[in-house]
């Protein structure tokens, strides 16, 4: 384990030092938070609550959406990575004696906790003091506050499992366009980032059920709300590991797959 | 330490038919073919050889990067490619077109994560790294974040991290690429003091022939893949180096001589405004005939006699094998 911690740690100092462009992130998500809960609101109506899923509860869960984005988007991305796919540098990771999969997973988890870690604190309290109706609540209980945790760091791990598929496409496409664009489109509409998964069509929720994305964010922010109750969260957790085993899996099979074809870029 | 037999290595490369919107046939590059060398403890060699002519395959392969289409490597008694995480241990890889340190940290927290990394324990990192930033002179530059590090000051710190798990066997590709001459020497003293105090066996590819005459004692020449030479450096001078030449810088009519001398074996290269330089053929005559002939008819000012640099055997070496 020591080095993959090595790593993480290493990643999060880097990580921090973007400071400037976490504020700058930050204020873009007050604007993004502030026009979803406007057009949602809109579609409200009268109604308190659309399939259970109450106003206050909706407001929430954009808030948390916009909170923890480095957490949740798919496209959100280490640049750096990929770059170093695209120019060859790669050629020294693959020098170092780790398995390539769990050191690149260590990258990308620590990049996106720290970026997430970075923009969530004030972005939460902000919300917070905003006026009745318009803010984020708390959480419904102490005990929804603590699955919300446990639940929200899950589907960080699951996230960063469904990213290590862009990044082992990118080896083989040496564009990280393409497969950035299908998976961002893609997780994001079935994670609930177009739409919240409680506003979706009954048959819809279904198919989300069978798919990873949901289990990244849209479950947490529910737990968090109280939309889920303690019970289904417990199960709902149970779900999120049966992922966490699956998805790794596949990818390093995958990445160690594709790593036997390759072909490094430049001399 | 370092055998290698039969190694060859193919890519399938695709290229778009002419004139057809999908067509597309696939070719064979072979980067490889055959390439049959070993290397012993503690030797230094130059690698060499024109651009694609195989070198970084070869040391992709050998670092365990690249899996080749057949032949046999073994290094210590691994095989890169498939005892990866094993064979990685022993060696030290320096890519001086790339970088190894995290760019907006201090080079020390990069080489903290080494350590981590190769599981060094605590003692021997201390020591190992002392070690280094003495011979490398690197105390003033471990705190800043790499991204304000001058090049030279950077190839320095590459080394070091190259170096900080005790590697067996250093793989250097091109690690004077880019750099100032005062680096250049820098770095090529450092390699020299590293290896003869640290016994590793140093394999270097280069395009800067200054690099293998300072380092190399033997060097292994490739060209589209195969080898061509594989033996000390002064060797394969002697044997492609027939010509030294000639440049002098003279008053008066030369233009009769000057024929007369191109049809005793020498090559006029340029003559102009009294400046004039030449190849004398060494198998046709001797150097020290043809200044008398010109100082005999010329009034010289001055003149030097140069062998020509390795740049210019390498080449010729080329021109003749046809690379």
């Amino acid at each position: 384990m020591r080095p993959y911690i090595g790593i993480f740690k290493t990643q999060f100092k880097q990580g921090i030092q973007y400071r400037t462009a976490a504020i700058a992130g930050i204020a873009t998500q007050f604007f993004f938070g502030w026009v979803f809960i406007a057009i949602f609101s809109a579609f409200y109506g009268d109604q308190t609550a659309v399939n259970g899923f109450t106003k206050a509860q909706m407001t929430t869960y954009i808030w948390l959406q916009q909170a923890f984005l480095a957490f949740i988007m798919l496209w959100y991305r280490d640049n750096s990575l990929l770059e170093m796919i695209r120019t060859g540098h790669v050629a020294y990771e693959l020098c170092r004696p780790l398995n390539i999969y769990a050191h690149w997973y260590a990258r990308i988890f620590s990049q996106r906790l720290s970026s997430g870690l970075l923009r969530c604190v004030p972005i939460l309290l902000l919300t917070a003091l905003f006026p009745f109706g318009f803010g984020l609540s708390l959480p419904e209980t102490p005990i929804s506050a603590m699955l919300f945790v446990i639940s929200l760091l899950l589907g960080l791990m699951i996230n960063t499992a469904i990213s290590m598929f862009v990044y082992i496409s990118v080896f083989v496409t040496l564009s990280p366009a393409g497969s950035l664009l299908i998976f961002g489109i893609v997780g994001e509409f079935f994670s609930g980032g177009t739409l919240p998964i409680p506003l979706m069509p009954m048959t819809l929720q279904r198919v989300v059920a069978f798919l990873p994305f949901a289990y990244t964010a849209d479950f947490p922010f529910r737990v968090y709300s109280g939309n889920i109750g303690t019970a289904e969260a417990l199960a709902g957790i149970g779900i999120q590991l049966l992922w966490l085993v699956l998805l790794p899996f596949i990818g390093n099979r995958l990445m160690n797959g594709t790593l036997k074809k390759l072909v490094i870029q430049g001399g | 330490m370092i055998e290698i037999e039969d190694l060859s290595k193919a890519f399938q490369v695709a290229r778009k038919k002419e004139g057809t919107w999908f067509g597309r046939t696939w070719e064979t590059v072979r980067a490889l073919e055959e390439m049959t060398f070993s290397v012993g403890r503690g030797e230094i060699v130059g690698y060499i050889g024109p651009n694609g002519a195989g070198k970084s395959t070869t040391i992709k392969i050998m670092s365990g990067i690249l899996v080749p289409t057949s032949g046999r490597c073994e290094i210590m008694g691994l095989t890169p490619w498939k005892d990866r995480v094993a064979h990685v241990r022993n060696i030290g890889v320096v890519f001086g077109q790339r970088t190894q340190l995290w760019w907006d940290l201090p080079v020390s927290d990069s080489f903290l994560l080494l350590k981590d990394i190769y599981r060094i324990p605590e003692n021997s990192f201390r020591e190992q790294l002392e070690w280094l930033v003495e011979a490398l002179g690197l105390e003033a530059l471990l705190t800043f974040p790499v991204r304000q590090l001058s090049l030279g000051q950077r190839m320095r710190c590459e080394l070091a991290a190259a170096l900080l798990h005790r590697p067996s066997i250093l793989f250097l590709d091109e690690p004077t690429i880019g750099l100032d001459a005062v680096s250049k020497i820098a770095v090529r003293k450092i390699v020299k003091k590293v290896c003869a105090e640290q016994q590793v066996t140093v394999l270097l590819t280069t395009h800067d022939m200054n690099d293998i005459e300072a380092l190399a004692e033997r060097v292994i020449l490739i060209g589209k893949g195969r080898k061509l030479y594989d033996g000390g450096l002064n060797a394969l001078k002697a044997r492609y180096v027939h010509t030294k030449r000639i440049t002098a810088e003279y008053a008066g009519e030369g233009e009769a001589l000057l024929s007369a001398l191109e049809s005793a074996g020498c090559r006029l290269i340029s003559s102009d405004a009294g400046r004039l330089t030449m190849d004398v053929d060494l198998e046709v005559t001797g150097v020290a005939e043809v200044i008398q002939r010109l100082t005999s008819h010329l009034n010289i000012s001055d003149i030097s006699v140069d062998a020509p640099a390795i740049d210019d055997v390498i080449v010729r070496l080329y021109e003749e094998l046809a690379l």
